[in-house]
């Protein structure tokens, strides 16, 4: 019965939103949206789930002084420190438990909620972010090493890709007649990015939707019941 | 007869009337839609030099709607509301004076009962959910199918073995999307199957979960596969944990686990994003055995380079029926392998036609059918 209730309900869910997907009349035209907005309360409530396992894992790792704990008990006195800021001056136009903080945001130009956001959270986030340039830099070193027959078309593609998207292509081969224009560097990356790239992502991707329908209707009819925690 | 003659007459001299220019203003309802737009059309003399397209607001006072470019007849005004009458008034301006027109319309949106420019894709539907079903049916009477290797999924009893050799976890990272999303669905069932292995062997597994829904399921997933090994005793709920809904807060969170747990295996499999590289590379630096899984095929690349093993696009949802060998999921999976066959045959008659000159299937199956 506890696995039965919410495969029935999954069956008439997944049936209902195929159902909007081809029907425009009423109530199948809004179902989407009113099934979205049952997914952001339930979502809502589950928030306290989620901060009650963060602040549990943390607090576990504290009190067992485990290693690099103090990396833990920072994060919990970052959470604290905002969750305060936030109730006691709010957020934006939002007022909090002290009003506006007129003093404070006289003070620091923002509320503390959006100043801390602004200068902790979206640095921090692009720090972690630029860090892509570094790790893109060492996948493609690794990548071009030319080591079998598919590498080496790898590098080569890559080569006349990078020399395309720049001047400096654009200058090497810029004395090749219009006629012969496809051996132009830029002319031709773009057909590689045009053709070969985007038949090889349209091939994932059919494939993929695929997968896609598939892995739904194996769900809807119950068959795939394992994110669920159990097989029968 | 006689009368018969004098209609055809009256008919034809109307229709040679209209053909020859006379002003026309219409406004009707979109057909197969779910009551939200007006087609307007018109057709004017050739002497008018401007055009304006007045609505009525609710207070009956027309405000400007839209302005035609020359050679424009026609227009459709959308995001309207069901089951409502929209007027509509055409200003036409002459070089001369007694050119100028005004012509007026109404409409009434209306709710069909089905989108005309998807029978395509519900036909389509129609025949892959059939072709899935006759052959989970075909398996459920016994058939048995032969599905290919996938050696990312083989590998997964060597990552464990691997893990449990060192004495190290495995890291399990569910993707970044919300449990609405069918990639996270499939990480879920992946990760049923990993943790059943995982508490066999008795190794530790962490999931770090980036939203408080996923978080829920995934515990109930790895709980339930800890029972099903019969060590229960063994499972560790602290270990399946939320981070941040954040998404470079949570790969920091997911960056620092690997640089301090050193798992010695990692998975990364669901839905990624920018994030693909920074956590592959990061598992890689730590000689962790990787796989990895996604239909985003923006970040596939990523994966290849970094990781070990990488299921690409319809690899992560066969892999639940690939690791679990049930008659019935892996019946399902030859209804994927009929779903590819038919797609490479309409693209080769589809381009055979389009090659002829044939435009008909490429505008049924684009959604033109209405």
């Amino acid at each position: 019965m506890k696995r039965n209730i919410p495969l029935i309900l999954a069956f008439l869910a997944g049936l209902l939103m195929i159902a909007s997907e081809f029907i425009p009349h009423r109530p199948f035209s809004n179902m989407v949206e009113t099934l979205e907005d049952w997914f952001m309360i339930i979502a809502g409530f589950s928030i306290v789930l989620g901060l009650a396992s963060l602040l549990q894992m943390n607090y576990q790792k504290i009190s067992t002084k485990a290693e690099n704990w103090g990396y833990h008990l920072s994060c919990v006195i970052a959470f604290a420190l905002i969750v305060i800021m936030g109730a006691l001056w709010g957020m934006e136009d939002q007022p909090g438990l002290l009003g506006q903080g007129e003093k404070i945001v006289s003070w620091l130009g923002k509320k503390p909620f959006d100043y801390t956001y602004d200068n902790a959270l979206v640095p921090l986030s692009a720090t972690m972010f630029s860090l892509l340039a570094f790790f893109i830099a060492s996948a493609a070193y690794r990548a071009f090493i030319i080591r079998t027959f598919e590498s080496n078309l790898l590098m080569i593609s890559a080569v006349i890709v990078i020399l395309g998207r720049t001047g400096f292509g654009t200058m090497l081969t810029s004395w090749i007649p219009e006629s012969y224009r496809i051996w132009q560097l830029p002319v031709l990356a773009d057909f590689i990015m045009e053709y070969p790239n985007t038949a090889a992502q349209r091939a994932i991707l059919i494939s993929a939707s695929l997968g896609i329908i598939g892995s739904s209707l194996r769900i809807i009819l119950g068959i795939e019941r394992s994110y669920l925690g159990g097989d029968k | 007869m006689k009368r018969i003659l004098t209609i055809l007459f009256i008919l034809s001299t109307l229709t040679s009337l209209l053909a020859d220019g006379a002003p026309l203003f219409t406004a009707k309802d979109r057909p197969y839609d779910k009551g939200d737009a007006i087609i307007l059309e018109w057709k004017l003399p050739a002497t008018i030099d401007s055009l304006q397209i007045q609505k009525a607001d609710s207070l009956e006072v027309y405000q400007p709607l839209f302005i035609p470019l020359e050679g424009e007849t026609s227009f459709v005004d959308q995001d309207l509301s069901y089951d409502t009458r929209y007027k509509y008034r055409l200003l036409a301006l002459g070089s001369a004076d007694g050119d100028s027109l005004l012509l007026s319309a109404s409409a009434m949106t209306k709710q069909n009962w089905f989108y005309m420019d998807k029978l395509a894709y519900l036909l389509m539907l129609i025949i892959l959910s059939a072709a899935i079903i006759y052959y989970i049916l075909a398996a459920k009477r016994g058939k048995e199918f032969f599905i290919r290797r996938i050696s990312g999924l083989d590998s997964m009893e060597e990552a464990i073995g691997r893990a449990t050799e060192k004495g190290k976890p495995i890291l399990f990272v569910p993707g970044v999307a919300e449990l609405g999303d069918i990639q996270t669905l499939s990480s879920l069932s992946i990760l049923s199957q990993l943790a059943y292995k995982a508490a066999e062997y008795n190794t530790e597994i962490i999931v770090p979960c980036r939203f408080s829904m996923v978080l829920s399921a995934a515990r109930e997933v790895v709980e339930e596969a800890y029972l099903k090994a019969g060590r229960s005793d063994a499972f560790r709920e602290e270990n399946i944990f939320y981070l941040t809904d954040d998404q470079f807060g949570f790969v920091a969170g997911i960056d620092g686990i690997i640089v301090r747990e050193e798992p010695a295996a990692n998975f990364f499999l669901g839905s990624f994003y920018a994030e693909s590289l920074i956590l592959a590379e990061t598992g890689l630096s730590t000689g962790a055995i990787q796989t990895a899984g996604t239909a985003n095929a923006h970040q596939l690349p990523f994966f290849v380079v970094s990781c070990d093993y990488t299921l690409i696009g319809e690899e992560l949802f066969a892999a639940s029926a690939y690791l679990s060998r049930d008659a019935e999921q892996v019946g399902s999976l030859k209804g994927h392998d009929f779903g590819k066959l038919l797609v490479i045959i309409l693209i080769i008659v589809g381009v055979a036609l389009e090659i002829a000159g044939i435009s008909w299937l490429k505008t049924f199956l684009m959604g033109a059918g209405s």
